[in-house]
């Protein structure tokens, strides 16, 4: 492959992932960040958080799904180049980093089996994450709203649906 | 009914915290030092031979390792008999593998592809089942001619069923009331299309041992199935936890062995995994099913013949096919009592993605064509169809010829008691209105009720083997090559050696999926998890527990049999204070080696059926499925939680959905599927979940030690003919084409006309 001349007011990309803080030299030569890489290959790839799926590779089935600055996006459909200066939460950040502890969310999942093959689950468990942080009291048909973008082969939807309701903030007239 | 500690109790899975945080490697996320990635060059024609074709520009490129052709590629051999190469002169559909590369990264792999130079010779390609068997018809194979698979393949021994053919038709007709014919068809080869494309990496070392990490099914089929015809006489086969297969990657071959003849070429190890497209274009679709059908029936309800010509359209190449017409052969019969059948298939390719081992094996394609059919004399006799499913379903003593060719006896569960349970959870009584009949009609929205039914007898088919080690710390391990797919079946296995122990499930562990350490096992298939694997397991668990008895017993002067354990100790029955840890028995230096085997039984039919109730709108023709109901008798529930997933898992993979609006949309004109992306091939979102609940009994089977049988893989199968029968009752005119899209619907309620598609 031909390297290609990076522009030298931008020779680096700055990223944030899971708290760390990450530099890379944009071009094409095999250790940098070339302008065609989504975020999903960069997290994959360069730093090896597998957590985060690649199914379709093309924003139709959100297995990819991270946090960017708190909302849920699709990081196939992302360059990395785009994401200068962002904060990005994957499923391998979830948990509180200091003590481990799980994300009420995993730990929801875990006690209603919300998961068969569990290929697509961090894609799901991050869409659900973005809903609750902007919304903690959702009703159910908000959480299937929330979540129609990710695909579930195996229809674990139903047990998703109890696990994500039950870490709901119920309303004090409910 | 017995209190277990752990059996029937919703523990958490096993692997449950992996997979919440990401941890959990597919096989995608693995990589192997030195590791190369492989990628496919695929024919834009549906039907071609290769004229000619140039690789060196390919080979030029820096960092490509190695090009393969049919010219230099392994002759190893795949399929139904063996009969499909790696890479083949001819081409037989859009998508075929022309070339392979292996590269130093996925991006110059697919930069090599770009520089391959082909010249192709378009022969003329055939699409129908029936057009493909005309004498002037496209051949596929110079082996196969007329394009038929023969069916004499012996898959399951000497006798394997290859038709049904009881009794006397000719007899049976004349004693109907009434006789009723028809073409049926389930044609529209939806795509199970599970989440994790199917893949795997290769390693060889030397010339005899070849390392295999794979996203297959049945991991152990690989190494036993494949190594004699690669000349591998040492394959390790290495199972990842499968990101779901619905079946489809149960037969490895076609990812395995393009991986190891990749590797073979450049000397390292290669990772081959399908992008999303070629996943869906290119990877296992349902088998194509059309039935020339006749059945005969009394004023009763009773039938008195069914005969029929079956044609299978299994497209470019038979991976296992006639296997999975045996099996359908045999479903048939557990669903409907007839004392004269003569039904014959005929397996037929043709120049489309080939179709594959998907759930359902043969029995949903079968009968989402042959219900159909038989509700046109439901319908004459005017007998509730959930009356003639009871009063036919196989009932113990009962018999039917299964996949070997042999006649087998139920000795299970008279699944009565689980129809009248439906019926009564989805209030069938009330909704029924009789044939053609809406249950409510709200404006332009009409509703419907449909009913179906499925059930196999493989829950007891082929070997498991399995070893339980104890160790002195009071822990015990499975040895078994049963790879996770989604069922929760490893962690299955855990609570059932828990059970035997009485050891805390915390305290026992499954080796992982590698055939280097691990006994046989033919892999989680035909719902033969909780029944075949599960006594195999129980049995290693017991004969453990047996070994440790007798070495405990001398430290008690008692006789083994008086001895008692739980929780890693160990004391006499009824003296609670003789209490000593496995440690005092086994020492530090000793591990105890439990083993147990399964052998195969066809005598125990399971069950699943399936209610539906639909809201068609007559203005857009759109069906929306409502409410679901599944019914069914497990014997003994091993956890909940995991039996509702398997249960809820009727609406996706190729299932319910299929009636509905799944579809692979195949243009005759190019030979080319036109939605193979996700955004165009429809998919049941989070948005649209129908209203679900299961009717489950427990009526315990006593031949296996926690009275369970297992109903996974059929769970989606009665669903897609209950749709019809729901669409057909709610719009009040007969519907049968799959899908049941709106341009179906209108043109039923003659609000359009549409002009037929042939050639799926």
């Amino acid at each position: 492959m031909t390297p290609t001349n990076s522009r030298p007011s931008h020779p680096t990309i700055t990223i944030t992932v899971n708290g760390e803080t990450h530099k890379f030299m944009r071009g094409e030569v095999s250790n940098m960040v070339s302008p065609s890489h989504t975020l999903a290959h960069t997290l994959r790839e360069r730093l090896g958080l597998t957590g985060t799926k690649i199914s379709c590779d093309h924003g139709a089935c959100g297995c990819c799904t991270v946090l960017l600055d708190g909302k849920a996006v699709l990081s196939c459909m992302l360059l990395t180049l785009e994401c200068e200066g962002k904060e990005i939460t994957t499923i391998e950040g979830l948990g509180d980093a200091a003590t481990g502890a799980l994300d009420p969310l995993q730990q929801s999942f875990i006690d209603h089996t919300a998961f068969q093959c569990g290929f697509c689950t961090p894609g799901i468990i991050m869409s659900a994450k973005a809903l609750l942080t902007e919304n903690p009291s959702p009703t159910k048909e908000e959480v299937q709203e929330a979540l129609s973008g990710n695909f579930c082969r195996c229809n674990s939807h139903y047990h998703v649906l109890d696990a994500v309701l039950a870490v709901t903030e119920r309303r004090e007239d409910e | 009914m017995t209190e277990y500690r752990f059996i029937g109790k919703a523990t958490p899975r096993k692997d449950a915290l992996d997979i919440v945080t990401g941890k959990t490697k597919f096989i995608n996320d693995l990589s192997i030092p030195n590791m190369l990635y492989g990628k496919a060059l695929r024919s834009p024609l549906p039907h071609a031979l290769i004229k000619s074709i140039d690789t060196s520009e390919a080979l030029a490129l820096k960092g490509v390792k190695a090009v393969l052709t049919y010219e230099n590629v392994p002759d190893w051999l795949g399929g139904l008999p063996l009969h499909v190469r790696i890479l083949d002169r001819k081409l037989r559909y859009v998508g075929a593998a022309v070339a392979l590369v292996a590269a130093e990264t996925e991006e110059i792999a697919a930069e090599a592809l770009r520089h391959i130079k082909v010249e192709y010779e378009s022969l003329p390609a055939v699409y129908d089942s029936e057009e493909a068997i005309e004498p002037d018809a496209p051949q596929l194979y110079e082996q196969f001619p007329g394009n038929v698979y023969p069916l004499e393949i012996q898959a399951f021994g000497p006798k394997s069923l290859r038709e049904i053919a009881i009794g006397d038709v000719d007899k049976g007709f004349a004693e109907a009331d009434f006789i009723v014919e028809g073409t049926y068809t389930y044609e529209n080869i939806p795509n199970p299309l599970p989440p994790e494309p199917p893949g795997a990496i290769a390693a060889w070392e030397g010339k005899d041992t070849l390392t295999v990490w794979s996203a297959s099914q049945g991991p152990h089929m690989v190494k036993v199935s494949l190594q004699k015809r690669m000349g591998s006489i040492n394959l390790q086969s290495l199972g990842s936890p499968v990101g779901a297969s619905y079946g489809t990657k149960y037969m490895s071959w076609q990812y395995v062995l393009p991986a190891a003849a990749l590797a073979q070429a450049a000397g390292r190890p290669v990772k081959y995994y399908y992008e999303n497209p070629e996943h869906l274009a290119a990877f296992s679709l349902r088998l194509g099913s059309r039935i020339h059908g006749k059945v005969g029936m009394k004023k009763n309800g009773d039938v008195t013949a069914l005969s029929g010509d079956w044609f299978v359209n299994t497209g470019a190449s038979s991976e296992t096919a006639q296997a999975m017409v045996s099996v359908g052969c045999g479903e048939a019969q557990l669903m409907l009592r007839c004392p004269n059948w003569s039904l014959k298939p005929k397996v037929v390719c043709t120049n489309r993605t080939a179709s594959g081992q998907v759930r359902g094996f043969g029995g949903q394609e079968l009968k989402c064509a042959l219900i159909p059919l038989l509700t046109l004399g439901m319908e004459k006799a005017d007998i509730d169809p959930v009356e003639f499913f009871k009063k036919n379903y196989v009932k113990p003593g009962e018999g039917y010829y299964w996949r070997d060719g042999f006649w087998w006896e139920s000795r299970g569960i008279d699944y009565t008691g689980a129809i009248e349970k439906g019926a009564a959870v989805f209030g069938w009584q009330e909704k029924w209105q009789g044939w053609l009949k809406p249950s409510s009609v709200n404006g332009v929205k009409r509703r419907g009720v449909g009913v179906g039914v499925h059930g196999n007898a493989d829950v007891g088919e082929d070997v498991s083997e399995a070893y339980v080690r104890l160790d002195p710390n009071g822990t015990a391990t499975i040895y078994s090559g049963l790879a996770e797919h989604g069922t929760g079946q490893r962690s299955s296995i855990c609570k059932m050696v828990a059970e035997v122990l009485q050891l805390p499930l915390e305290r026992v562990f499954v080796t992982p999926t590698d055939s280097r350490i691990n006994p046989f096992e033919y892999g989680p298939v035909g719902s033969r998890g909780t029944y075949a694997i599960g006594s195999a397991v129980i049995a290693a668990a017991e004969d453990a527990k047996r070994q440790l008895f007798e070495k405990m017993a001398p430290k008690f002067k008692a006789a083994p049999e008086v001895l008692e354990t739980e929780d890693g100790m160990v004391w006499v029955k009824g003296q609670p204070g003789t209490r000593l840890p496995w440690m005092k028995g086994m020492r530090y230096d000793s591990t105890i080696m439990g083993h147990g085997r399964f052998e195969p039984d066809f005598t125990l039919p399971n069950f699943m059926m399936i209610f539906t109730e639909v809201e068609v709108d007559t203005e857009t023709g759109k069906v929306d499925l409502v409410r679901v109901v599944g019914a069914t008798d497990v014997g003994q529930v091993i956890d909940p939680l995991y039996l509702t997933n398997q249960l809820n898992g009727c609406l996706g993979s190729a299932g319910i959905d299929s009636a509905i609006f799944e579809e692979t949309v195949f243009d005759t004109r190019l030979g080319r599927i036109m939605n193979a992306n996700m955004i165009d091939y429809k998919w049941r979102t989070f948005a649209e979940l129908p209203e679900m609940e299961h009717a489950i009994l427990e009526t315990p089977i006593p031949s296996h030690r926690f009275q369970a049988i297992g109903v996974g893989e059929i769970a989606p199968s009665p669903g897609p003919s209950a749709v019809l029968m729901a669409v057909s009752n709610a719009i009040g005119t007969r519907i049968h084409k799959y899908p049941l899209t709106p341009d179906k619907v209108l043109a039923a309620l003659g609000k359009i006309t549409k002009q037929e598609r042939r050639g799926n």
